[in-house]
C-alpha cells in the first residue's frame, strides 16, 4: 500500500539570464512515495500546462543516476540529502507528508541559469576540452591487454571516472571551486598508463581553463558529502600534487616528463 | 594541447590570465600555487609558534632564565654573525611568510567571491535561498576568513604590548621580560585578549594543519586518518600551552613576588644568568 504525501513546494522561478528571479509557492497534491523527484515535478508541470501555466523548466535526461544531466539543490542540498544519489534516484518516500521542499538550481558563476531551474554547465566542457583526452592513432583496434595496467591503478582510475560531470561539487563549494570535478578527470586518465605522455601538459591546461572560471578551493568537504557519485577529495590532493610538479618540471628533458 | 573553444553563451571566464611570469613566479598565479604557497608559509609560521610557545615556558623558571632566553635569541648565531642579525633574519623571513599567507588568502577568497553567482553573497557563503546544512564543513574551517584576521589584529596588539610597550608606558622594562608580561597579563581586559586570540589562533590552526597536507598533495590512504590526529594534537598543544599564561597570571601563580633581582634591575638578571 504506497502512502500518498500533501507537499508545498518552493521552487525557483527566472525567466532568464537578465531576469533576476524569485520562487514561486506549489502545492503537491497527493504525490505516490514511489516517485523520483522528477516524476513529482512531472505531475506538478502537467497541472500547470493544464492551467495554461508555463511549466517548471528542469533538466534531465536517463533517470537512472548515469548521465549527470539532473542537478537541483534541494533544501540546500545538491542532488537532496540523501547520499550517493541523483535527483532522479531521489525518491519521495524519503519525505514526510506535509513536508515544505525548497528547490533551486545549482548556482555559481560559471553556471549561469538558462531558464528556471536549468543551468548552463558548459563550462565543464571547456575544462575537458582543454585536456580530457588522450591521443592515440585511431586506426585498427590494438590488442586488448596490450598495455599492462596495475588493478589497484585501474580501480582508482575507475573511481574518479565515475563522475557524471552533474556540478554538484560545484553547487555545493561554498567558494564555488570546481576541484572535485576537474581532479576526478584528471585522476581518471592520469592513474594509467594510456594517460602518462600528457600527464602534465594535462594537469596544467586542465587545471588553468578550471581556475578562468571557478573559485578556489578551502578544503571544506562539502564537495565530496555532495557528490552523487562519492568521489573521494584525495584526487583533489592527486591534483594539487601533479600541477606544481607539472610547473617544477623540464619537459624538454627525457625522464623527467 | 587545442586552445579551448569560446563559449557560445554560457558562463564568461571571471579571471583572465595574463602574461606568464617567469619561473617560480608563475606558480603563484595559480589558484593551486597560491594555495601551495599558502600551506609553505602556514608550516613556516605554524613552526615559529610553537617555538615562540616552547621558548615562552622559560616564564615558569623565573625571570632569569627568561632573560636568558631572550638574550639567546639575541645572540643566535654566535660568533658568525653580527649580534641579533639572525634574529633580524628570521624576524624578516617571518614577516614575509606572513604577508604572502595574507596575500593570498586575502586574494583567494577575492577569486572565490567572484565565481559566486552573486556578487554581494560574501565570500560565496550563502548560495542559497533555502538554510543551507553544511554536511562536512567544520566551525573551524568555515571560520578561517575570521580567525585569521582575529589572529593578525593580535599580532599587532601582542607586538605593541610586549615588544614596544605601548600601553606598559613606564613600567615596561627592556631586558626584563618576566616582568612585562606580568604587567600586561595582570589587567583583566588584557588577558581576556590574549585568551580570544589563542582561541582563535588554534582554530585557525586545526583546519590548517589538515588543510596544508591537501594543498601540497600530500595523501596516502596510509596515514590520511594521522593528518587529522596531527591538526588536533597541534591545536589542543598550541591551546593549552599558550591559554596557560594568561591564565596563570591572572591566578597570581606568576607574579614579580619572591624575586631574586628587583624589578628592572637588568644588571642583576644578567649577573644571574651568567652563573648558570
Amino acid at each position: 500500500m504506497t502512502q500518498e504525501l500533501n507537499l508545498t513546494l518552493q521552487v525557483w522561478r527566472q525567466e532568464g539570464a537578465s531576469d533576476p528571479g524569485h520562487f514561486e509557492t506549489y502545492a503537491a497534491n497527493g504525490i505516490s512515495e514511489d516517485m523520483s523527484f522528477l516524476e513529482m515535478l512531472d505531475i506538478i508541470n502537467e497541472d500547470l500546462i493544464e492551467n495554461d501555466q508555463i511549466p517548471i523548466e528542469f533538466d534531465h535526461d536517463c533517470r537512472e543516476g548515469i548521465c549527470g544531466t539532473c542537478s537541483l539543490m534541494i533544501n540546500g542540498q545538491a542532488h537532496g540529502q540523501e547520499k550517493a544519489t541523483t535527483t532522479c534516484q531521489l525518491h519521495m518516500r524519503k519525505f514526510n507528508d506535509g513536508d515544505t521542499i525548497v528547490v533551486e538550481p545549482f548556482r555559481a558563476r560559471a553556471f549561469p541559469v538558462v531558464k528556471d531551474l536549468v543551468v548552463d554547465r558548459s563550462s565543464f566542457d571547456r575544462i575537458i576540452e582543454s585536456g580530457g583526452y588522450i591521443s592515440v592513432n585511431t586506426g585498427a583496434a590494438s590488442d586488448a591487454n596490450l598495455t599492462p595496467v596495475p588493478k589497484e591503478a585501474a580501480d582508482t582510475s575507475f573511481d574518479a571516472a565515475a563522475c557524471i560531470g552533474c556540478g554538484a561539487c560545484v553547487a555545493a563549494c561554498p567558494n564555488s571551486a570546481a576541484q572535485l570535478f576537474t581532479s576526478a578527470k584528471l585522476a581518471h586518465l592520469n592513474l594509467i598508463p594510456q594517460g602518462q605522455s600528457q600527464r602534465f601538459e594535462r594537469t596544467e591546461t586542465m587545471v588553468d581553463t578550471m581556475e578562468t572560471f571557478f573559485g578556489s578551493c578551502t578544503n571544506h568537504g562539502e564537495c565530496h558529502e555532495a557528490c552523487p557519485k562519492e568521489i573521494s577529495l584525495d584526487f583533489i590532493a592527486f591534483m594539487n600534487r601533479d600541477y606544481v610538479k607539472a610547473k617544477m618540471k623540464n619537459r624538454k628533458l627525457a625522464g623527467q616528463s | 594541447m587545442v586552445a579551448t573553444s569560446t563559449n557560445p553563451q554560457g558562463s564568461t571566464p571571471i579571471f583572465r590570465r595574463k602574461l606568464q611570469l617567469p619561473f617560480p613566479l608563475n606558480i603563484y598565479q595559480s589558484s593551486i600555487g597560491r594555495k601551495w604557497v599558502m600551506a609553505l608559509t602556514g608550516i613556516g609560521l605554524l613552526g615559529f609558534v610553537i617555538v615562540h610557545m616552547i621558548g615562552n615556558f622559560h616564564i615558569y623558571e623565573g625571570p632569569v632564565q627568561l632573560h636568558e632566553y631572550a638574550e639567546t635569541l639575541r645572540g643566535l648565531g654566535g660568533g658568525l654573525f653580527p649580534r641579533t642579525f639572525l634574529l633580524w633574519l628570521l624576524r624578516i623571513g617571518l614577516a614575509g611568510m606572513f604577508l604572502l599567507h595574507i596575500h593570498s588568502a586575502y586574494s583567494l577568497k577575492e577569486r572565490s567571491r567572484k565565481a559566486s553567482d552573486k556578487a554581494d553573497f560574501v565570500g560565496g557563503e550563502k548560495k542559497y535561498g533555502s538554510k543551507r546544512d553544511y554536511v562536512a564543513a567544520n566551525y573551524a574551517s568555515r571560520t578561517m576568513r575570521w580567525t585569521g584576521p582575529i589572529v593578525l589584529l593580535y599580532l599587532l596588539f601582542h607586538l605593541a604590548d610586549l615588544t614596544w610597550g605601548w600601553w606598559l608606558g613606564d613600567d615596561y622594562v627592556l631586558g626584563d621580560p618576566y616582568h612585562n608580561v606580568v604587567a600586561s597579563l595582570s589587567s583583566l581586559p588584557v588577558a581576556i585578549i590574549y585568551v580570544v586570540a589563542t582561541v582563535a589562533l588554534s582554530i585557525h590552526i586545526f583546519h590548517g594543519t589538515w588543510s596544508l597536507f591537501q594543498s601540497l598533495g600530500i595523501n596516502n590512504p596510509k596515514y590520511n586518518d594521522l593528518r587529522r590526529t596531527l591538526a588536533k594534537l597541534i591545536a589542543g598543544i598550541v591551546l593549552v600551552g599558550n591559554l596557560s599564561f594568561p591564565v596563570l597570571v591572572t591566578a597570581k601563580l606568576i607574579d614579580d613576588d619572591n624575586r631574586k633581582c628587583e624589578v628592572g634591575d637588568v644588571a642583576c638578571l644578567e649577573h644571574e644568568a651568567e652563573k648558570h
